[in-house]
């Protein structure tokens, strides 16, 4: 489904060399769960960014379901991207809509109907538990209430993939207990998730693949992996 | 395609509501560009006006011999008629002329008296011509002089008003030039100034055009709604200006009347108030979609 083939991404700032990532090479397999683990700056935000095509690689190629994502035309990206739900570690919502709205307006770049839109939306902030949410703007959430929107709006459109980085870096453990659930519930539906996380507990406890990257590196591969750095 | 339109719509309603501190800022600046546009517009009507009176007061007279019948000269008439130089010609016989000359110096006893000795009308009959345009009677006079009636010319007086009407001419023209110039660079800065407004207004949502793209909009779905709202800036300051525009000339009219020499601004903004709104419009409507589709470009690059 995924495919990183020898993925390098350099930046340069201020006449410094930055790796953010080298050589990197990786599968995953329709309906997998996998982990993607490393301290802070080992890339995995950046794996994210490439597989979404909001940045281009040095050097490489990654494939989604077959398509190389960095030859797909502008006018092509947008259905890319929307067969994938990401969660965003800054959430990336729309500050100047509800909770409702941010929702909805996935449904709405997607054509759904009038009807479904009114169905789904409400059904999913329930999910998340904001349901008395709806009304508020972003800005008038806490950050674990903001992160649980960007989850529901990562869900809504049933993607075939859920990109999730760092979902549970705001959420108390008892939220954080419900998202890592809920994940793998979407999982054993038949849906493709790639995790990015530095939380040790979670990793350990759920006995998937795990991905480690150090410094831009992948460093272990492992089928029922657990977090070792 | 039909349901994607009707979101892009109340989207970019909602959003002009939303955001409507801003709105009032975007619609504040293409007031002040459109009614720049539009009184450069009525300014160049009134000065086409101002000129084209003055023109109509300087006309030319072809002066015949005496002995020339009137038959004759209405002949001469009839071919100067045809010339596409002119506008209008009289014929005004020697009695006419001479009707007209007391009726002008009635009061003037000495001149009257010095007429009375003089025994016989001595005004010559004359054509009266009037041109199109001032820069057009030295053509006329070219045009006499070498004409195949010349010998029954006595004189044309367009020697004598030559400087008058060359200088007549040359400010006309002076005025449309300056005119058109003026108007091209003030609506450049106008239109600079709401570009750089609607500009501004979308640097502000740069990171949720971002990403709107991100979670998989299309460019069309992103940029609609930032359309529209540019279109409904630009549709409410055309009507607003149309409103400020017609209240001020209802009350400057009369004093403009005056110095227009009786020309009647606020009746020609009336009579053209569809032509004006439409035009108003136009601009409002092209500045405000424009700026908005230039201004979202590089953030859709994503």
């Amino acid at each position: 489904m995924i495919s990183f083939q020898q993925v390098s991404k350099i930046y340069q700032a201020d006449g410094r060399t930055i790796t953010a990532l080298k050589d990197v090479s990786f599968e995953v397999q329709p309906k997998e769960f996998v982990s993607i683990v490393g301290r802070s700056g080992a890339g995995k935000t950046t794996l994210f960014k490439l597989l979404m095509a909001e940045e281009k690689p040095t050097s490489g190629s990654i494939f989604f379901e077959g398509q190389d994502v960095h030859q797909t035309s502008p006018n092509k990206l947008p259905f890319l991207r929307r067969k994938m739900g990401a969660i965003f570690q800054d959430y990336r919502l729309l500050p100047s809509k509800t909770a409702y709205n941010n929702i909805s307006y996935i449904m709405e770049v997607m054509g759904a109907p009038e009807e479904q839109i009114s169905e789904d939306v409400p059904k999913v902030l329930e999910i998340v538990g904001l349901g008395e949410r709806s009304a508020n703007l972003p800005e008038e959430l806490s950050g674990g209430e903001r992160q649980r929107l960007a989850i529901a709006r990562a869900l809504v459109h049933q993607p075939d993939i859920i990109l999730a980085d760092e979902p549970t870096g705001n959420l108390d453990p008892f939220h954080t207990q419900e998202i890592i659930r809920l994940l793998l519930k979407i999982n054993e539906m038949g849906t493709t998730v790639v995790l990015a996380t530095h939380n040790r507990e979670i990793i350990n406890n759920i006995s998937k693949r795990v991905i480690t990257l150090d410094r831009g590196e992948v460093i272990r591969d492992e089928a029922e992996g657990k977090f070792i750095l | 395609m039909f349901i994607s339109l009707n979101r892009i719509i109340k989207s970019g309603w909602v959003d002009f509501k939303r955001n409507s501190g801003l709105s009032l800022a975007t619609i504040f600046i293409m007031v002040l560009a459109i009614s720049l546009a539009t009184s450069l517009f009525l300014f160049q009507k009134t000065s086409q006006v101002l000129t084209k009176t003055i023109a109509e007061k300087v006309d030319m007279y072809i002066y015949f011999n005496t002995d020339l019948s009137s038959d004759d000269i209405l002949v001469i008439q009839q071919e100067l008629a045809g010339l596409a130089l002119i506008r209008d010609i009289e014929y005004v016989s020697s009695d006419e002329a001479l009707k007209r000359f007391v009726s002008r110096h009635k009061n003037d006893q000495a001149l009257m008296e010095s007429l009375e000795e003089l025994g016989a009308n001595p005004l010559l009959p004359s054509l009266n011509i009037q041109a199109w345009e001032a820069s057009q009677y030295a053509a006329i006079s070219s045009f006499l002089n070498n004409s195949s009636f010349n010998n029954l010319i006595a004189k044309i007086d367009y020697q004598q008003k030559k400087p008058v009407i060359e200088k007549l001419s040359s400010i006309a023209s002076s005025i449309n030039a300056a005119g058109i110039f003026s108007s091209i660079i003030l609506a450049l800065i106008a239109i600079l100034v709401a570009f750089n407004t609607v500009r501004l207004a979308i640097y502000n949502s740069r990171e949720e055009i971002e990403t709107m793209r991100l979670v998989g909009a299309s460019n069309g779905f992103v940029r609609g709604p930032f359309l529209v709202q540019g279109v409904i800036s630009g549709f409410l300051a055309a009507v607003i200006t149309l409103i400020v525009i017609g209240v001020s000339l209802f009350f400057l009219s009369p004093a403009l009347k005056f110095i227009l020499s009786g020309f009647n601004i606020f009746s020609y903004f009336v009579t053209n108030l569809f032509l004006i709104f439409l035009s108003q419009i136009s601009v409002g409507i092209s500045l405000g979609f424009v700026s908005s589709w230039l201004a979202i470009r590089k953030y859709l690059k994503i």
